[in-house]
């Protein structure tokens, strides 16, 4: 059991709290045992429609032609959905905080940028009669050139894989990537005893929740619409169907509960709009729920990520300088990413004190799955990378690795390299406490330091 | 299509339904007959989410036709609270932090009820070995496999 050990900060702590360290039933768990916990797919509706969607086979390739007239005659079928019934075809989830261009179709037009993108969506009375469907829609390809991965994106002359882009990365307000400059990393390098440079790469990570990405709309009759979603965030699904069916929100009616499995991969706005759409259009309750396959290969995973790291330090086990190049694969569009490079270029520094930084991370276009959040996204792989070069650096020197980075850590009124002054940090304490409860050796000076420097 | 008649007790209660031939006992049970309990989390039983215990053993009820249930005496999660008060299993998977999200636990908690049904005090290695069908992504199996090992001592208890 967790104790909270009040002896630190107790000078600065006048409060009793009482609940680290307790254990509480959680509310919902009686709910999960007993089989009562509703989730959104626990509903059954007279009329129920299914929606299947057909997907690009291509990694790359322009759109000549669309042809339905097969699949709308196929038994059951309701309805059938492209491009053109979208009323706002082109969306970017983070448009609600303007980080633009709209980048994304919700059905394709003209071209598709990724293996599995939505082209047509058929709507039939039984998942059979819709699978059936969308197997006779033929859509006639150009196959193009693909770039499967950031640097064969990054060179000179690659096929473009996002034309509303116009280059294969994210173009900031800052320039091509996010920048932070502090000190003189260059005047550190020259003064340093050792450099260190490495690089590091992750491969695309999937969350494969139990419970895969869906919805069931229900019209309410009245052209309002209520939809049960898992989704993970609900006012971004909300605002971005507003946007995309144009409708106003007060006529979407977002239900959302206990989700079976997140972790990041239900943030995305993919199933809601366009089952919304086809409610609308066919006057009946659609079900659009992701099959395994899916979820494992349409849902966005983690992004793939490449990062050169090199590092000066001193005999005396200082981290004097930290230069990075981070790149984040966003696939085919901007879903998160461009939030999530940007969040690399604040946290590479680590929870340590360095006084010359200098980093550049860039979001870049492939024609890969769009990746998007999940959990940590944009310093999970950061910390890793640099925490493995941390022991690398110690033994570099012959030092113990916690030891390193007892000198390194960052305390209470350091500033950040991206010009946030430290505040409330707690490293130190919790490296004291893992030496103890390891029995990991570390020397006395270390075990009695402190984050707060004013003590 | 052609509908077909089946009749089989579900948690002790007679059941008759006209169902699709094809149907799997998954979807019966879902959206005919308001046990939602059992889900469907592959479809292609790989997950373990819908499993159930069919005259008393485990089964998959997504790759299980309901037309073969003919007789059968099916047992779901929703059935194990009696007088609602949880099942030893239901109460220690609480006590032990043994469910986050919950998709998994009803099929997790079958696919306990089978073993402790068979074998009332297994080893760590049984219990591994009954949940080996089941993905949990969230809590991890350290907790389900704790909670299970506690329903058994309960059981035991009580037997004795």
């Amino acid at each position: 059991m967790i104790q909270l050990a009040k002896s630190y900060f107790a000078d600065q702590r006048t409060d009793d709290l009482k609940e680290l360290g307790q254990g509480r039933p959680r509310s919902d768990v009686p709910g999960h045992v007993t089989g009562k916990t509703a989730y959104f797919a626990d509903r059954t509706f007279p009329g129920l429609l299914h929606l299947k969607m057909v997907r690009s086979p291509h990694h790359h390739a322009r759109i000549r032609s669309i042809d339905t007239s097969e699949a709308e005659k196929h038994p059951g079928v309701v309805r059938v959905l492209t491009h053109k019934d979208v009323p706002h075809n082109v969306y970017t989830i983070l448009i609600l905080i303007q980080v633009g261009p709209e980048d994304e179709q919700v059905l394709a037009e003209d071209k598709v940028r990724w293996k599995g993108e939505a082209v047509v969506a058929v709507i039939a009375d039984s998942e059979r009669a819709a699978e059936e469907a969308a197997a006779k829609v033929k859509v006639d390809y150009e196959v193009l050139p693909a770039v499967l991965d950031m640097e064969a994106a990054l060179q000179p002359g690659a096929p473009v894989v996002n034309e509303y882009h116009g280059q294969n990365f994210y173009m900031y307000d800052s320039g091509e990537c996010r920048k932070v400059r502090f000190g003189d990393v260059e005047k550190a390098f020259a003064e340093a005893d050792h450099i260190l440079e490495q690089t590091y790469w992750s491969s695309p990570i999937e969350h494969a929740p139990t419970e895969t990405t869906g919805c069931i709309v229900v019209p309410e009759g009245n052209d309002r619409f209520t939809c049960h979603t898992n989704t993970q965030a609900m006012f971004f699904t909300l605002d971005n169907t507003s946007i995309i069916l144009q409708m106003p929100g007060h006529k979407l009616h977002m239900v959302g509960g206990t989700v079976g499995g997140g972790f990041g991969g239900k943030v995305d706005v993919t199933v809601e709009p366009i089952a919304i759409l086809a409610s609308k259009l066919t006057g009946r309750p659609v079900s659009f729920i992701y099959s395994r396959y899916e979820e494992m290969q349409i849902s966005s995973p983690r992004a793939a990520e490449k990062i050169v790291l090199k590092d000066g330090v001193t005999k005396d086990g200082r981290l004097i300088a930290r230069k990075v190049t981070g790149y984040t694969d966003a696939g085919a569009y901007s879903r998160h990413s461009p939030y999530g490079a940007q969040k690399g270029a604040a946290h590479y520094p680590g929870p340590y004190t360095v006084p010359n930084v200098w980093i550049d991370t860039y979001c870049v276009y492939t024609n890969r799955t769009p990746s998007s959040a999940m959990r940590g996204f944009g310093v999970t792989i950061a910390d890793f990378a640099l925490e493995v070069q941390m022991d690398k650096l110690a033994r570099l020197i012959g030092m113990d690795p916690l030891e390193f980075r007892f000198i390194n850590a960052y305390r209470d009124g350091d500033m950040k390299a991206h010009r946030q002054k430290t505040e409330g940090a707690a490293l130190i304490e919790c490296m004291q406490e893992a030496a103890r409860a390891s029995n990991w050796p570390v020397a006395e000076k270390f075990m009695t330091m402190s984050s707060y420097k004013g003590s | 299509m052609a509908k077909v008649p089946v009749q089989f007790t579900l948690n002790g209660e007679e059941k008759a339904e006209f169902v699709e031939s094809g149907a799997t006992l998954l979807k019966v049970l879902r959206h005919k007959l308001g046990d939602t309990s059992p889900k469907g989390g592959c479809h292609q039983g790989a997950c373990g989410a819908c499993s159930v215990i069919i005259d008393g053993e485990l089964k998959l009820s997504c790759l299980t036709l309901a037309e073969t249930c003919e007789g059968a005496a099916v047992e779901t999660t929703a059935g194990l609270a009696a007088d609602g008060v949880m099942h030893p299993l239901q109460r220690a998977f609480v006590d032990e932090f043994a469910a986050q999200c919950g998709f998994c636990t009803p099929g997790m908690i079958m696919a306990a009820k089978a073993l402790l049904d068979q074998t009332p005090n297994p080893t760590r290695e049984d219990v591994v070995e009954a949940i080996s069908g089941n993905i949990c992504r969230c809590t991890g199996y350290e907790p389900i496999i704790r909670a299970v090992l506690t329903a058994a001592r309960a059981n035991s208890q009580n037997a004795a």
